[in-house]
C-alpha cells in the first residue's frame, strides 16, 4: 500500500476521475435513502435498501481499483454475501406479514404506538 | 477465539438435536454448550493474539466483554423453559439462532479489522430480525420483526458508506492502519471524507445501540418482540454494541476526539433527556424497560465521551450491572404474564400486573424489587456503582455540566422504577401464588445475589479488566 503503486492503475479507469464515482456512488445512495424516507410499499423500500447497498459496492470497486489494493473488492463480496441473506430474512418477514394483514403497506402496521 | 468457532459448530449441532422426539434435551444442551464457550473464552486470558489473518484482536478486554454476552445469553436462555410446553414453538431453532447471534455479538467485540466488524454485527441483527418474529401469529410480533429489519438493513447501509468513505481516504480497513493516518499519516484522500466516513459509521452503531435520535424504533421493537428474545436483545446486542464502539474510538480514532466527542456529547445529552421523560409517561411496563433501555445507552455513552483509561473498566462493570438487572426484571415480567394467560386472563404488560405481587410471592417482589434498584442506581446494587464509575469518568476528563445533566435525569428515572416497587408493595391485586420452576428461581435469584455482591464488593469485576 504505496502511493508509488498509482502506476500499476490501469489507463482505462483512469480515463474516470475518481471523483466522478464518488459523486455517482453518493448521487445513487441519497436516491436510496429518499426511497427508504417515502416509499409507503414494504417490497420498494425494501429495493431502496439494495440501491443503497449498491452505491457502496460501487464506491468500494472504484476506491479498490484506485488504489490498486485487493481488499475493497474483496469487501464488496462480503457485502454481497450478508445482503443475500438480509434478502431471505426480509422477504420471509415479509411474506409472513401478508400472510396475516393481507397487505405490505408499512401504513398498515400500526399496532405499537407510544 | 475458541468461542467463536465453539458456538457456530454448537448451533449446527443444535439444529440436529432438533430431530429428537424429545424437546426436553434441547434447553440443558444449549446451557452446557454456553457454559463451555464460556470457559473456553478465558483460554487467551492474558495474552494479545491476533487470530484469523489479523482479522480479530484477542485481549483481556475483549474476553471480559465476551464473558458478560455469554453470561446474560446463558440467563436468558435458563428463563425459556416455557418453549418446551408451547406447541407452535420451535425450540432448536430459537436456541441455534441465539448461539450464531453470540458469534456476531464475539467478533463486533474483538474485531481488528472493519470487514469483521459489520459481519459481526450482520450477523448479529439478522438473527435478532429473525428472533423478533418468531411468534408468527402474532400481528405485533409481526410488525416488531417489519419495522427492526427495514430500519435495521437502513443503519446497514449507512454504516457500510462511511465504512467506504474510511477505506477510501486510509487506504485500509486494518485499525491500526486507521490510527496511524488519522495520527498524522500518509493520506489518500481528504480529510472531508474521513469526518463523513467516520459520522456515518457512528450514526450505523449508535443505530444499533439505540442512542437517540436513533432509537424510534426501540420501543416498537421492545414491546413487540416475545418477552424473552426483548431480554436478550436489550442486554447481548447493547454490550456487544458498545464494546465495539469503545474498541473503535479508544484505538483508531483518539487523534480527532475534537470531532466525535462533541457529536457524542449531543448524542448523550439527547438520549438522556428524551428517554428518561418518555419512560416517565408509559403505562406499559415491557416499553418503560425499552425507555429503560435507551438511557442506559446514555450512561454507557458518557464513558465514551470522556474516553480514557478508566472508560474500559466503566463500561465493562456497567453493561454487566445492567445486563444481570434487566435479565431479572425481564424474568420476573415472563413468569407474571404466562401465569395470567396460564389462568386465561388477557396477557398484561402494564404496570397494573405487578399489582400486589409481592403480598403472595415475596421472592418474586424481592428479586424485582433489588433488579428495579440497581437499574435506577440505588447504593448497596451493581448498578450504583456502574453509575458511579461512569460519572467518574466524566469527572475526570472535566466534563461535569454532561455530570449535571446526568444525575437530574438518573433523579427523574428513579420515578418509574418506583412505580414499579410501589405497584408489587403497596396496591391491591388479585395476583395468586406463582408456582415457579425450580431452577428458574435459582437463576434469578443468582442474578439477584450477583447485583448485591457487587454492589457491596465491586473491586472483584473492576480489578480485573
Amino acid at each position: 500500500m504505496q502511493p508509488t503503486q498509482q502506476v500499476l492503475i490501469p489507463e482505462v479507469i483512469q480515463q474516470i476521475p475518481l471523483n466522478y464515482y464518488l459523486i455517482f456512488s453518493t448521487a445513487l445512495f441519497v436516491i436510496g435513502i429518499i426511497g427508504v424516507l417515502t416509499r409507503r410499499n414494504a417490497i420498494i423500500i425494501f429495493m431502496s435498501i439494495e440501491l443503497m447497498l449498491n452505491a457502496v459496492n460501487m464506491l468500494l470497486i472504484a476506491f479498490s481499483s484506485y488504489k490498486s489494493d485487493p481488499t475493497g473488492q474483496v469487501f464488496v463480496f462480503f457485502i454481497m454475501a450478508v445482503a443475500a441473506a438480509e434478502v431471505a430474512v426480509g422477504l420471509a418477514i415479509i411474506v409472513m406479514i401478508y400472510r396475516n394483514t393481507r397487505s405490505i403497506d408499512i401504513g398498515a402496521l400500526n399496532k405499537l404506538k407510544w | 477465539m475458541l468461542p467463536i468457532i465453539l458456538l457456530s459448530v454448537f448451533g449446527i449441532a443444535l439444529l440436529f438435536l432438533g430431530f429428537a422426539k424429545s424437546k426436553a434435551i434441547l434447553l440443558p444442551a444449549t446451557l452446557l454448550f454456553i457454559a463451555i464457550a464460556f470457559g473456553a473464552s478465558f483460554v487467551d486470558w492474558g495474552k494479545n493474539y491476533m487470530y484469523f489473518n489479523d482479522m480479530l484482536l484477542s485481549t483481556n478486554l475483549s474476553i471480559a466483554f465476551t464473558a458478560i454476552v455469554l453470561l446474560s445469553a446463558f440467563m436468558v436462555v435458563s428463563l425459556s423453559s416455557s418453549f418446551l410446553e408451547d406447541e407452535s414453538a420451535q425450540p432448536a431453532e430459537y436456541y441455534a439462532i441465539m448461539l450464531f447471534s453470540l458469534v456476531g455479538a464475539i467478533m463486533m467485540i474483538s474485531f481488528e479489522n472493519l470487514i469483521m466488524l459489520f459481519v459481526g454485527v450482520e450477523i448479529l441483527s439478522v438473527a435478532m430480525y429473525v428472533l423478533t418474529g418468531s411468534d408468527k401469529r402474532n400481528l405485533r410480533s409481526n410488525e416488531a420483526a417489519l419495522k427492526y429489519f427495514l430500519m435495521g438493513s437502513f443503519a446497514t447501509g449507512i454504516m457500510l458508506f462511511g465504512l467506504a468513505l474510511l477505506y477510501g481516504t486510509s487506504g485500509s480497513f486494518v485499525l491500526s492502519d486507521l490510527r496511524s493516518y488519522v495520527n498524522g499519516g500518509v493520506a489518500y484522500g481528504s480529510p472531508l471524507l474521513l469526518y463523513m466516513g467516520l459520522l456515518l459509521l457512528l450514526v450505523g452503531i449508535l443505530f444499533k445501540v439505540s442512542a437517540a435520535p436513533f432509537h424510534f424504533w426501540t420501543p416498537d421493537v421492545y414491546e413487540g418482540a416475545p418477552t424473552l428474545f426483548t431480554a436478550f436483545m436489550s442486554t447481548v446486542v447493547k454490550t456487544a454494541g458498545f464494546a465495539a464502539l469503545l474498541r473503535l474510538l479508544s484505538f483508531s480514532f483518539t487523534g480527532i476526539y475534537s470531532f466525535w466527542g462533541v457529536i457524542l456529547m449531543a448524542v448523550t445529552v439527547i438520549t438522556l433527556v428524551v428517554s428518561n421523560f418518555t419512560a416517565v409517561y408509559q403505562s406499559s411496563f415491557k416499553r418503560m424497560m425499552a425507555y429503560s433501555s435507551i438511557s442506559h445507552a446514555g450512561y454507557l455513552l458518557i464513558a465514551l465521551t470522556a474516553v480514557g483509561q478508566q472508560s474500559k473498566q466503566a463500561l465493562v462493570f456497567y453493561s454487566l450491572a445492567y445486563s444481570v438487572a434487566t435479565i431479572a426484571a425481564f424474568g420476573v415480567l415472563l413468569v407474571v404474564s404466562r401465569h395470567q394467560s396460564g389462568e386465561g386472563k388477557p396477557t398484561d404488560e402494564s404496570y397494573d400486573a405487578f399489582n400486589g405481587l409481592a403480598r403472595q410471592n415475596p421472592l418474586l417482589g424481592f428479586i424485582m424489587t433489588v433488579a428495579m434498584l440497581s437499574l435506577a442506581g440505588i447504593p448497596l446494587t451493581a448498578g450504583f456503582w456502574g453509575k458511579f464509575m461512569v460519572f467518574t469518568t466524566a469527572a475526570n476528563r472535566g466534563i461535569f455540566w454532561l455530570l449535571v445533566v446526568a444525575v437530574l435525569m438518573s433523579a427523574v428515572s428513579i420515578y418509574y422504577y418506583f412505580r414499579v416497587i410501589i405497584a408489587m408493595y403497596l396496591r391491591d391485586g388479585q395476583t395468586t401464588a406463582i408456582r415457579v420452576a425450580p431452577f428458574y428461581r435459582y437463576v434469578l435469584i443468582a442474578a439477584t445475589i450477583l447485583t448485591i455482591v457487587l454492589g457491596i464488593l465491586p473491586n472483584l469485576v473492576r480489578s480485573l479488566v
